[in-house]
């Protein structure tokens, strides 16, 4: 069985403009991938491509072996959740009822603990104690939160025919605090390294990348130029060429993980 | 709403709690309002006539002809037609996830209204023999054809490359409404003293007109409307999320869309063209119930059409009975229970939904 998103040639146009060059790349089950690039690089370009929410105009994007287009919305629904970078929610639904709708593509064939599940969920983002509020009384942070336990909720169980579950996540941290973005990507990380699940993000934060992510890919003016290892392509080097802004290694590590302190030009 | 910001956990009532009370809510309606009238009946004579029904051993007294021919259609039509329309308004609302959205949006209120118009004015100088071939049916069947031509054409004015963008159908609508406003203002120029009468009575609706037949229809048009309705509600809680959203868990929005156009059409325009333009349930119901038992569709959809039927016939018996002999319009009778019935929910919630 193939474990993998390949993306074979995948361009992008807008407004006829061409947003996403036409690139390739692949993206393997059990390991978590950051999407990294300045503003307007093509990332949530590329992160919708994967989700199949946009068409691309050439190429095409095989996950667990099949062409996205080729297979139905509700099997897509059950082996990849998608988290969007902000989603407004009409009416006065609480994070329950939020995270249990992450369960609709299995209302025809329910886990044993739904309730469960959904429980679950909410302790893993910590929003246990936010179950019963209104979502649109949230703060941002809390809003975000609740939507990845929406998020983790839709892949939470294996798959019975044993395919790849998927998470591919927009800024899964832009709004929360420091504590609840490690807590956050330090979650997914778990969910890749355990359960063997696939996590796609895209992030800013070039440390969070380095310290969560394995592997990275760096868009630039939507050209993917680099990906691989994410200490091999998040070089200060590069980091330097991309973002223009001045990039060394911090002093003092502690737990051994490489990280970068910046400076403007 | 202060008090909610700072994190007030949400009190809601209960699904079966809510079931229920709209079950006793509907049901003590139709008591009350079935011994009120013109010609009073007793809650004994009702019971007698109900008996009598039941085994078939009719007595023809005035009270049983009164009840069986006159008022019983009356309230089958003022269940179905409130039944219809609060579910309608239901699902407008969780599509185009505005709880100011009302089945009105997508003109097929207003279309119904043209053609109805239209029909009295110069349906007699245009097509005389219409009437003829389709008798006392003539007035109701065009404006369903209204209703449901003027749906399509908003419908389709906002499908472009296989998709239908609800904000589009929403301008599309308000449009289409205008136009129709327009058409309606000429026929009531165009109109004889008499003819204007006629449409200005059936602009604001009324259940008077109740006989069987066209109850039946309407009845079988609102239950398989509301059939129909209740499958949708889990996809349209899913889309409260947005349409992407709902996309990306599965939903098939297109077709969640194309049934929530034909449901409302079929449902508000049979409605309507039976009854006129009764207002305000199809916004008000749905904001009730979600007041009363938060926002999942499971229960706004069912609760919307239990209220919408209870407060049709509250209504109507307050059309009956407020100037006797005179009947009110039921149009102007919705608004008045409604609006206070809304604002004390409103109040006592202190909620903005």
């Amino acid at each position: 069985m193939v474990m993998c998103i390949e993306v074979n040639g995948v361009a992008c146009m807008a407004a006829g403009r061409q947003i996403l060059a036409p690139m390739s790349a692949r993206f393997e089950a059990g390991r978590f991938c950051a999407i990294l690039g300045p503003n307007g690089a093509g990332k949530s370009t590329l992160l919708g491509v994967l989700s199949a929410q946009r068409q691309p105009h050439q190429g095409y994007v095989r996950m667990n072996g099949d062409l996205l287009g080729a297979r139905p919305v509700t099997d897509l629904a059950r082996m990849r959740a998608v988290m969007p970078q902000e989603a407004a929610v009409a009416f006065d639904y609480t994070v329950e009822d939020i995270v249990a709708l992450g369960r609709f593509p299995h209302r025809r064939c329910p886990a044993e603990d739904e309730a469960g599940i959904v429980r679950h969920a909410m302790a893993a983002t910590q929003v246990t104690h936010l179950a019963g509020r209104v979502h649109n009384t949230l703060s941002g942070g809390e809003k975000a939160r609740a939507h990845l336990a929406r998020v983790l909720a839709q892949v939470w169980e294996p798959l019975p025919d044993g395919q790849v579950r998927w998470l591919l996540l927009d800024e899964p941290t832009a709004a929360l605090d420091l504590a609840h973005q490690h807590a956050v990507l330090q979650t997914v990380r778990d969910w890749a390294c355990t359960q063997g699940v696939g996590v796609v993000a895209v992030l800013h934060d070039i440390n969070l990348a380095l310290r969560y992510a394995d592997d990275a890919v760096v868009l630039e003016a939507g050209t993917a130029v680099h990906s691989g290892a994410v200490h091999e392509v998040l070089t200060p080097n590069l980091i330097g060429r991309v973002w223009g802004i001045g990039c060394h290694a911090a002093e003092g590590q502690v737990g051994g993980a490489l990280q970068y302190v910046f400076t403007p030009h | 709403m202060g008090a909610r910001m700072q994190g007030e956990v949400m009190r809601r009532m209960q699904p079966r709690t809510l079931m229920t009370a709209g079950l006793v809510l509907l049901l003590l309606t139709l008591m009350v309002v079935s011994a009120r009238g013109a010609y009073a009946i007793s809650p004994l004579q009702l019971m007698g006539i109900l008996g009598e029904a039941l085994t078939g051993d009719a007595s023809r007294s005035p009270a049983h002809l009164v009840f069986m021919n006159i008022r019983l259609p009356r309230l089958v039509l003022g269940m179905a037609a409130g039944a219809g329309l609060g579910m309608a308004g239901a699902l407008m609302q969780g599509l185009f996830r505005n709880p100011l959205a009302d089945p009105g949006l997508i003109g097929v209120s207003s279309g119904a209204a043209l053609a109805a118009a239209a029909t009295m004015v110069v349906g007699g100088l245009w097509f005389p023999e219409l009437p003829r071939q389709l008798g006392s049916w003539t007035l109701v069947l065009m404006a369903f054809a209204g209703g449901l031509c003027v749906t399509l054409l908003v419908y389709a004015l906002a499908r472009s490359e296989g998709l239908t963008r609800v904000g589009t159908m929403l301008l599309a609508g308000i449009a289409m409404n205008a136009l129709a406003g327009a058409g309606l203002g000429l026929m009531s120029f165009l109109a004889t003293d008499e003819q204007l009468r006629n449409i200005q009575f059936w602009l604001l609706g009324s259940l008077g007109g109740a006989r069987w037949s066209a109850v039946a229809m309407v009845s079988a048009v609102a239950a398989g409307a509301i059939g129909l309705g209740l499958t949708l509600a889990r996809p349209l809680n899913a889309i409260a999320l947005g349409e992407a959203q709902a996309a990306l868990l599965g939903v098939d929005v297109e077709w969640v869309k194309r049934r929530v156009v034909v449901v409302t059409a079929l449902a508000v325009g049979a409605v309507t063209a039976t009854t006129g333009i009764i207002g305000f349930i199809g916004l008000v119901a749905p904001h009730c119930v979600r007041l009363l038992a938060g926002p999942d569709h499971r229960l706004v959809l069912p609760g919307s059409a239990l209220l919408g039927a209870a407060l049709v016939l509250a209504a109507d018996a307050a059309a009956r009975t407020a100037l006797q002999p005179a009947e009110l319009p039921l149009g102007v009778l919705t608004a008045f229970v409604g609006v206070p019935f809304f604002l004390l929910l409103l109040r006592r919630f202190k909620g903005v939904t």
